[in-house]
């Protein structure tokens, strides 16, 4: 075991009456991200009674289970020693990862807020869309809404917080900023987080046999186009998304 | 196959039933009806194991079956007629072909729900009818509409079933969260002392609560790490002003959250009206475990306690003898 025993994580706690959550971190940082999907893999493999389902956020792991059949303690004990079992910040990166490339129009009326999120990170708007569009993020959750990615990590220049208040719409497609991290919005939604870029992907297809685009673990990037290349993307079933398997 | 033909409604009717669940990992909440109370009690009052019906928010619409429908009515009391007769909520009726049923605003609470002998055949997305319009799965039903209904085995109507009251807001019971400790202790003691009201805002997804008072905005609220939300979670956006997260609510959020309401009170968050106070109060885990016990408890014994509408005098006699063995014949209906 490799883990600092100073930062209190690996932390199990309770959520509500039938959850429980495995915290490898309390910010969002690679390994634990890294611990937290492989920790999910392992726990499903595992399939201890009583787990009703799980899933992971950023850095932990969420366990729903039955509370009038499982003692929270006796699933908390279960799933502590599943963590000693191996260094879960040293483990591999799930596999079957893609690079995925999706085309994005940065500010104008299409992402009103591009001007405002690049003074909140200290850049002018060309320099804000230079940043955003030669990143490479990882996908490290999917959450919020179905197939929704969160991605990280942005250079530190984005640590902006979120919205006081909530932006009362925007609409499937919107990409947007906050804490270092991108969302690509899969549905239309309130969001307190700053709308900068539009682009036409289509993540939750629920009609299809694969649902849901993206995975975690996937590498995307958002490179800069045209309103009429984008315009020209919405009538592309993909949405101008492409993907290749990373080796 | 037989339709329930709906010649007008409201904006919020949808086919709910109890949601999906499984797909929490990629980012789907469970959805299906925000008073799951009210699918049990129409199952119970037309004897079926259907979990389906029509939830209708705030107002009704008018309906009508080319056959012979069972039809019961549960959550929010609606003003409700059958040709123009008045149709009593709570309880289960018989609809002649080709009648029209219609249904009005609420009187009291916020979801009505119309159940159906056999409960509706609409096609499934991923694994269930309810529509979750926060996923863009499904539709509001529209004046138009004609809905599958599935095939009924018969039963008795006009049944009636006592509702447990949960029109009116009132006390909640709430659990801690993962960021009640990041609140100072007077904060919270302020939060169970303080009344709400709750918004007119108010949705599938979670209903607003205006403080009587300052709000409870966190210093730090703003860059909390994005983490898993479930039904219940008491979120509180920068602004101070709670939101209760109903059941089509999204699956990860960074909004800090002061404590999350046991799943046996969301039935009554949910019913709570625009304008009802609202009260919170911290219950120990023991008597959340207790409750929820309760809950599953009296949801098995809904059919046991329902009852003929007329009361015939004739009848009482078996009325009591029923009521009093209810207990015994809890254990052999569907949970």
């Amino acid at each position: 075991m490799t883990i600092p025993s100073d930062t209190g994580f690996p932390r199990i706690d309770s959520v509500g009456l039938d959850g429980l959550l495995v915290r490898f971190g309390e910010t969002l940082d690679e390994p634990a991200n890294r611990a937290a999907l492989a920790f999910r893999a392992a726990l499903e493999r595992a399939g201890p009674d009583g787990v009703e389902e799980c899933s992971t956020s950023l850095v932990s792991c969420y366990v729903r289970f039955d509370p009038l059949a499982v003692a929270p303690e006796d699933l908390s004990a279960r799933l502590g020693a599943l963590v000693k079992t191996q260094d879960w910040y040293a483990a591999a990166l799930p596999e079957g990862r893609r690079l995925v490339t999706i085309p994005a129009v940065y500010g104008t009326d299409l992402a009103p807020q591009l001007a405002e999120a690049a003074a909140a990170a200290g850049m002018s708007e060309e320099e804000a869309i230079t940043s955003l569009s030669q990143a490479q993020v990882r996908v490290t959750a999917i959450g919020f809404a179905p197939g929704q990615p969160y991605m990280g990590t942005l250079p530190e220049a984005w640590n902006i917080p979120r919205q006081t208040a909530l932006t009362p719409q925007v609409p499937v497609g919107a990409l947007v900023v906050a804490i270092r991290q991108l969302v690509l919005f899969s549905v239309s939604t309130p969001t307190g987080w700053r709308h900068v870029g539009q682009t036409a992907a289509r993540l939750f297809q629920p009609e299809s046999e694969t649902p849901f685009l993206l995975r975690p673990g996937d590498e995307v990037r958002f490179p800069a186009v045209s309103r009429a290349v984008f315009e020209r993307m919405k009538e592309d079933p993909s949405g101008g998304l492409t993907a290749e398997v990373l080796a | 196959m037989s339709v329930l033909r709906v010649l007008s409604c409201g904006p919020g009717v949808t086919v709910q039933d109890r949601g999906r669940a499984g797909f929490l990992a990629q980012g789907l909440s469970r959805g299906g009806a925000v008073d799951r109370l009210a699918l049990e009690e129409g199952a119970a009052l037309l004897g079926q194991p259907a979990r389906t019906a029509l939830e209708m928010a705030g107002m009704g619409g008018r309906f009508s079956c080319d056959a012979p429908l069972r039809i019961a009515l549960t959550g929010a009391p609606m003003k409700a007629s059958l040709d123009g007769a008045p149709l009593r909520w709570h309880a289960s009726h018989l609809l002649p072909a080709g009648s029209v049923l219609e249904i009005g605003g609420v009187t009291a609470g916020a979801y009505g729900y119309l159940s159906v002998g056999g409960g509706f055949a609409e096609p499934e997305r991923l694994g269930a009818q309810s529509a979750h319009l926060a996923a863009g799965l499904g539709r509001a039903v529209q004046a138009g509409d004609a809905l599958a209904l599935g095939q009924d085995r018969g039963g008795e109507t006009g049944m009636l079933l006592e509702a447990a009251p949960r029109w009116a807001g009132g006390e909640i019971r709430i659990l801690p969260s993962l960021q009640t400790d990041l609140y100072p202790r007077a904060e919270q003691t302020r939060f169970e002392q303080m009344e709400f009201t709750r918004d007119a805002r108010a949705n599938r997804m979670g209903a607003r609560m205006n403080p009587g008072g300052a709000g409870f905005g966190l210093d730090a609220g703003q860059t909390i790490l994005s983490e898993v939300i479930t039904p219940g979670d008491i979120q509180i956006p920068g602004d101070g002003a709670p939101y209760v997260l109903l059941s089509e609510c999204q699956t990860t959020g960074g909004y800090p959250r002061i404590g999350t309401v046991i799943p046996a009170d969301l039935p009554k968050v949910a019913q709570a009206p625009a304008g009802a106070k609202v009260r919170f109060r911290f219950v120990s885990r023991d008597e959340a475990l207790a409750a929820q016990a309760g809950f599953v408890r009296d949801v098995k014994g809904l059919a046991g306690r329902i009852a003929p509408l007329v009361r015939d005098p004739a009848m009482m006699q078996d009325l009591l003898s029923y009521t009093l063995i209810s207990g015994m014949i809890t254990g052999e209906e569907e949970p």
